[in-house]
């Protein structure tokens, strides 16, 4: 008897403790909505999103967030220039070019790229990079859009070589030796079969890729350049909605418009990255039925 | 496996050799001869794109080797056994980083002791009690987007609820527990990983021998799961100790006169330290040596944690 009782107590613990994760979840849902939300009370939505003017500390001021969204997407999209062809490339030497023993190797080798800090490929960025980009395209400073592009491209790596990895390396053997039987090469097996077979992994792989590059704060702060305008090149200093937060938070008064418009452009970081998770999730899922039903 | 493939590849190379074999019909030899060809070319173009392939991945570990490079080359000249057990002294410019490592340090151990709790029984519940229908459903999308939260965003969050609402204030309890929500995901990742790995039948044999659900998980389960979620704990610790945005708002301080002495106050910890000495001070040209120092003590703790976690790992697999 007590110990049914012993055994009920701790399945409800448990059940409590499981729902941690989606409380947090919750809860930061809430929390960027109830100190995001007074900003439309002071400026509209239309403003908030299309305004060209970034001016929080400016009297009247503005809280256009159009340069803040139009540098993310740029410093994103240059990462993944970056990041998506080397990065599946190396998946599939990893996977299908390299013999065993050196693929041993090389995979933990990839994972602790991962493992790097990003304040440390910030530093990198702003005392290594950005004085070789400043030189090389003789800009007045070296902290710009291509600059952040690189190093994100090259943060997003990791991720995106290893979901690619285990997408290539999981399509079934079938497949290649099928191909194999047909009198193709290994490399049109790769290009034709395998890489095709594993399509939508390497998508999920992209699109986790990006999701990291968006996200990613302390690079941005401290290698893009903070220039709250429209960006036209890619030699342009910039200020990502990310670093916006970073940089202005500490100096926002709690409660004033600065604070809430901060915490606004944290909704649209979140609502944003929750979309590319959703969408990978429903690759990762068409994925594994689709090897499923290889097998 | 390997085998396969490679006479498949092998087949591929012989066969325009034997093109003019004998006993083959005297017509068709030219369109023979023209295969061999372009089979030839086939093999070429192989050759070409493994070589473009390998490049790529030799460019992705040659940043590594650059970043880790040069960080070391740079940071190694101010490395000392003062620098790593002093104070810093005149403005940031002379002196060591011990504040900033136990700060490290104290927000390590905070995130973890409130993580691992969650995170482990999470995944228990998840694999071992949970049945699949909404609940687990639900769960799953909180964990699969903690995940992707952006680290700022827990930031703003940590500031929001432990500073503000709780009133913990900027201390080393508020920056824990919000690195603590960020590393939770990777517990619960690495630890249902490793409890799904046990065999079933190790709980068929206990559940056979009379002993309950949780005496099962408590005994046969877990022990044999320990190194997988040991592995997954390290690999957080590896994590919490570099991240910088989720503290910026909620623990961290570029300058404190002296140790920390309890957990309501504010600390130096390592990634905010780096960033400080260069985005903050007067003295940029004694302060970027020291933040490469820095980074080299960051870089070499968090590599080092998560290179354990790999060999731990590969250890535990191989005896599997």
């Amino acid at each position: 008897m007590r110990s049914r009782i012993r055994e009920n107590l701790i399945r409800v613990v448990l059940t409590v403790v499981a729902f941690s994760s989606l409380v947090f979840l919750v809860g930061i849902v809430l929390v960027l909505f109830r100190e995001g939300l007074p900003i439309f009370q002071k400026t509209g939505l239309a403003h908030f999103i299309f305004g060209r003017d970034w001016y929080p500390t400016y009297d009247p001021p503005s809280f256009g967030t159009l340069p803040l969204m139009a540098a993310s997407f740029l410093v994103t999209v240059g990462a993944m220039v970056i990041a998506i062809p080397i990065g599946v490339a190396s998946a599939i030497t990893i996977s299908q070019i390299l013999p065993g023993r050196v693929r041993g190797i090389v995979k933990p080798v990839v994972e602790l790229l991962a493992g790097v800090p990003s304040v440390v490929y910030g530093l990198f960025g702003m005392q290594i990079l950005a004085p070789l980009v400043m030189n090389v395209f003789g800009l007045p400073t070296g902290l710009t859009a291509l600059t952040a592009s690189i190093i994100l491209g090259i943060m997003a790596l990791p991720t995106v070589v290893s979901i690619a990895e285990d997408a290539l390396s999981a399509v079934p053997g079938t497949y290649r030796e099928a191909s194999y039987a047909l009198g193709a090469t290994r490399w049109e097996t790769i290009s034709r079969v395998l890489v095709p077979a594993a399509s939508s992994g390497i998508v999920t792989a992209s699109l986790l890729g990006m999701g990291r590059a968006i996200g990613e704060t302390m690079t941005v702060l401290m290698v893009a350049g903070g220039a709250a305008v429209v960006p036209t090149s890619f030699l342009q200093p910039v200020r990502p909605m990310t670093a916006t937060i970073a940089a202005e938070m500490g100096e926002a008064p709690v409660g004033g418009s600065h604070y809430h418009a901060l915490f606004a452009i944290a909704i649209v970081l979140f609502v944003v990255t929750l979309a590319f998770n959703m969408v990978a999730d429903g690759f990762t899922r068409r994925f594994q039925r689709k090897v499923a039903g290889g097998r | 496996m390997r085998g396969a493939e490679d006479r498949a590849i092998t087949g591929g190379r012989m066969v325009p050799r034997g093109a003019g074999a004998p006993g083959a019909p005297v017509g068709t030899r030219p369109a023979e001869a023209e295969a061999g060809v372009r089979r030839q070319r086939r093999q070429r173009r192989q050759t070409g794109m493994f070589a473009l392939m390998i490049a790529a991945l030799v460019i992705a570990l040659g940043f590594l080797a650059l970043l880790v490079g040069f960080v070391a080359a740079r940071g190694i000249s101010v490395i000392n056994w003062e620098f790593i057990t002093q104070m810093p002294r005149n403005a940031m410019t002379e002196g060591g980083i011990l504040p900033a490592i136990l700060g490290t340090f104290y927000l390590v151990v905070g995130a973890m002791v409130m993580a691992t709790p969650l995170g482990v029984g999470s995944a228990i519940f998840l694999t071992e009690y949970a049945r699949q229908g909404p609940v687990v459903r639900a769960i799953r999308i909180g964990v699969n987007n903690l995940a992707g939260v952006p680290s700022v965003v827990f930031g703003l969050f940590g500031l929001a609820v432990f500073v503000k609402m709780f009133g913990f204030g900027v201390s080393i309890l508020s920056g824990a527990l919000t690195l603590g929500i960020v590393v939770l995901p990777t517990i619960i990742r690495a630890s249902e990983e490793a409890i799904l790995a046990v065999p079933a039948s190790y709980r068929e044999a206990s559940l056979a021998l009379g002993a309950t659900k949780w005496q099962t998980v408590r005994y046969a389960v877990l022990p044999s799961a320990m190194p997988g979620i040991l592995t997954g704990c390290i690999l957080g610790v590896g994590r919490v100790a570099g991240e910088t945005a989720p503290i910026m708002f909620t623990a961290a301080t570029f300058f404190t006169a002296r140790l920390p002495g309890s957990i309501f106050e504010e600390v130096q910890a390592l990634p905010y330290h780096i960033y400080a000495l260069v985005t903050e001070g007067t003295h940029p040209e004694a302060q970027v040596p020291i933040a490469f120092g820095t980074a080299l003590v960051l870089l070499a703790l968090v590599l080092g944690v998560d290179l354990a976690a790999i060999i731990l790992r590969s250890r535990y697999e191989k005896t599997r």
